[in-house]
């Protein structure tokens, strides 16, 4: 399982980054999601998989061989919230970006840099 | 009292902002002299102890960081209070210039990755819309290039800390330092180091990672200008200190000598940038990633003496760097433009202005007493005891640049005459609320220069405590 998930990881960062470099923006938020996703995934992982058991949460669990390890769960949900923020945020730029010059392009504008 | 500090501010809106700021500057002033007189302030929130709960940490490096920038916050408040596109922006801006600084504290006082991530994250939102603040074309262009490198930063500092707690299965900064002072598999660490590293590269924008800078900075208004690059890119280097020293420290050899060819690259680069620019802003903006370059110079030297080096001229910086920046925005409220070939003639128009421009400029270039000379004094001597005479002397060549460029904006903006073809406009008179920001800074910056052997003093201890980690990791693990 974890291996199936490694390689997932592997095809969503490739997928987001062949995504970055287009010029669209719409396409480079999509590139964005994937990004995001893939490093929440690999963040899961960091600590191993432990299927059908619960976290320890009280802290006073002798044995730990039966829970997963909460952190990392708690981790990927702070993530995962920060990017759903990001993520709209970057729409509602893509909106204006959109009303103001009727384009999709970046590269449609005069550089900034040096006009 | 910390959390009191960085939670409450930003609810004040238009005029209070500045009551708000004036306290945040008291606060800080009485935390470095509570951290000089007792040593390191540490608590763990959330009810777990270390290394379970989130710890909070001030150790002398953070207490001067929160003092500096809450002085920057000060001046930037009152500045913006003639924020020129009129009222309606303002409680939007404070706003979010208030959770900016919130995110820039939080990140100066955490003692744990990934709490410093989400401060990392709080910080960069709130910069996302203040630099599209406004939606011009231009900002909405400037602001996707930002926003796209940054969150690429955020990303590779994520995976960093995902792949860093699989290894060491903690996330408390004082005990990764533990685990890792036992350990030595260098290899493997080094993996999440060079995504560390990546990520704050990014946001400190070092040598290969620093081209949103120039295309971001000049285009939202010159008040997010300044606060951006008096405090954000500080960010980054504060974080790079604190984890090359606290914890990724077994591989010295490796990370002084790439850290070395990025201070180099960073000081030239930006320099010579700097040098072809004929717009105030951008000349300013290639300046700060020159004057990053010393501050990695600082890191990388690694010895006491080359940190505390760095981390004055890191202060230094923010402070003479913001003040520029401020009084470009005044040549431009002026004058209407930022390009230098159409202002001019401000010597005799406003010569107070010339000598607030002066002095920042001066101690960026680094002319005696004022604070950037003895900052790159530091750095230069601690180069020459350590041995590393190459990168010495590419710092002192690169101070001969930042003075051309300086003296660039100082011969086209006061002392040429104001060509025929300006744009023509009303008068505009400098009031308090414009000149203040800049008296603030320029005096800060004087002081810093009268009293550097005290300034010295405090780098130095700050410098200490970061050689020795131990300090820091008794006083976070040991309650």
């Amino acid at each position: 399982m974890e291996l199936l998930l490694a390689i997932l990881v592997g095809i969503l960062y490739t997928a987001g980054v062949y995504m970055l470099l287009r010029r669209s923006i719409v396409k480079f938020i999509i590139g964005i999601i994937f990004l995001s996703n893939a490093t929440n995934l690999l963040v899961f992982l960091s600590a191993g998989l432990t299927a059908g058991s619960p976290a320890f949460l009280t802290g006073k669990e002798t044995d730990i061989s039966g829970y997963a390890d909460p952190l990392p769960q708690a981790l990927v949900l702070t993530a995962v919230v920060i990017g759903l923020g990001i993520v709209v945020y970057l729409l509602a730029v893509k909106y204006r970006f959109f009303s103001e010059t009727g384009s999709d392009d970046l590269d449609q504008l005069k550089p900034t840099e040096n006009e | 009292m910390i959390l009191h500090l960085v939670i409450k501010n930003y609810r004040y809106i238009g005029i209070m902002a500045i009551s708000g700021s004036v306290l945040l500057l008291v606060t800080s002033i009485l935390i470095l002299i509570r951290v000089m007189k007792t040593g390191i302030i540490s608590t763990v929130v959330g009810g777990w102890d270390a290394p379970f709960g989130i710890s909070i940490v001030i150790d002398p490096l953070s207490a001067l960081f929160l003092l500096v920038s809450a002085i920057i916050v000060t001046a930037i408040s009152v500045y913006s209070l003639k924020f020129p596109e009129g009222k309606i922006y303002l409680p939007k801006f404070y706003f979010f210039f208030y959770t900016l600084i919130l995110g820039v504290n939080g990140a100066f006082i955490t003692g744990d990755i990934f709490n410093l991530y989400v401060w990392f994250e709080v910080m960069l939102l709130s910069s996302f819309v203040l630099i599209t603040l406004g939606f011009s074309k231009e900002q909405l262009k400037g602001g996707i290039k930002y926003m796209a490198l940054n969150l690429i930063g955020s990303l590779f500092f994520l995976a960093g800390i995902g792949l860093f707690y699989g290894k060491t299965g903690t996330l408390n900064m004082a005990h990764l330092g533990e685990i890792l002072m036992r350990d030595d598999q260098s290899i493997l660490v080094n993996s999440s180091a060079m995504l560390f590293f990546l990520a704050f590269g990014i946001k400190a924008a070092v040598f290969p990672l620093y081209f949103w800078l120039p295309a971001s900075y000049h285009t939202p208004d010159i008040t997010v200008t300044s606060l951006f690059a008096g405090i954000l890119t500080k960010v980054g280097i504060y974080a790079m200190i604190r984890f090359f020293t606290l914890f990724f420290v077994q591989d010295p050899l490796f990370w002084n000598e790439q850290l070395f060819l990025i201070a180099g690259f960073t000081m030239v680069m930006g320099g010579m940038a700097a040098s072809a620019q004929y717009e105030t802003r951008k000349i300013l903006s290639y300046h700060i990633i020159s004057q990053i370059g010393y501050m990695v110079m600082g890191l990388a030297i690694f010895t006491p003496l080359g940190i505390a080096g760095g981390i004055f001229f890191t202060l230094h910086n923010m402070v003479a760097k913001t003040n520029t920046f401020l009084v470009s925005g005044l040549i431009s409220r002026m004058q209407g433009t930022y390009e230098l070939k159409q202002v001019g003639g401000l010597f005799k128009k406003s010569p107070v202005l010339a000598v607030l421009f002066m002095i920042p400029a001066l101690a960026l270039a680094g002319i005696p007493p004022l604070s950037g000379f003895f900052a790159k004094v530091i750095l230069i001597k601690a180069g020459f005891e350590n041995g590393n005479y190459v990168i010495t002397i590419i710092a002192i060549l690169t101070g001969l640049l930042t003075l051309y460029s300086m003296i660039k904006i100082w011969n086209e903006a006061f002392l040429k005459q104001q060509p025929e073809e300006a744009v023509k406009r009303e008068k505009y008179t400098l009031r308090f609320a414009d000149l203040f920001p800049s008296v603030l800074l320029a005096a800060v910056t004087v002081m810093m220069g009268v009293f550097a052997s005290d300034v010295f003093d405090i780098t130095m201890k700050a410098a200490e405590y970061l050689m020795n980690p131990q300090i820091y990791i008794e006083s976070v693990m040991g309650k």
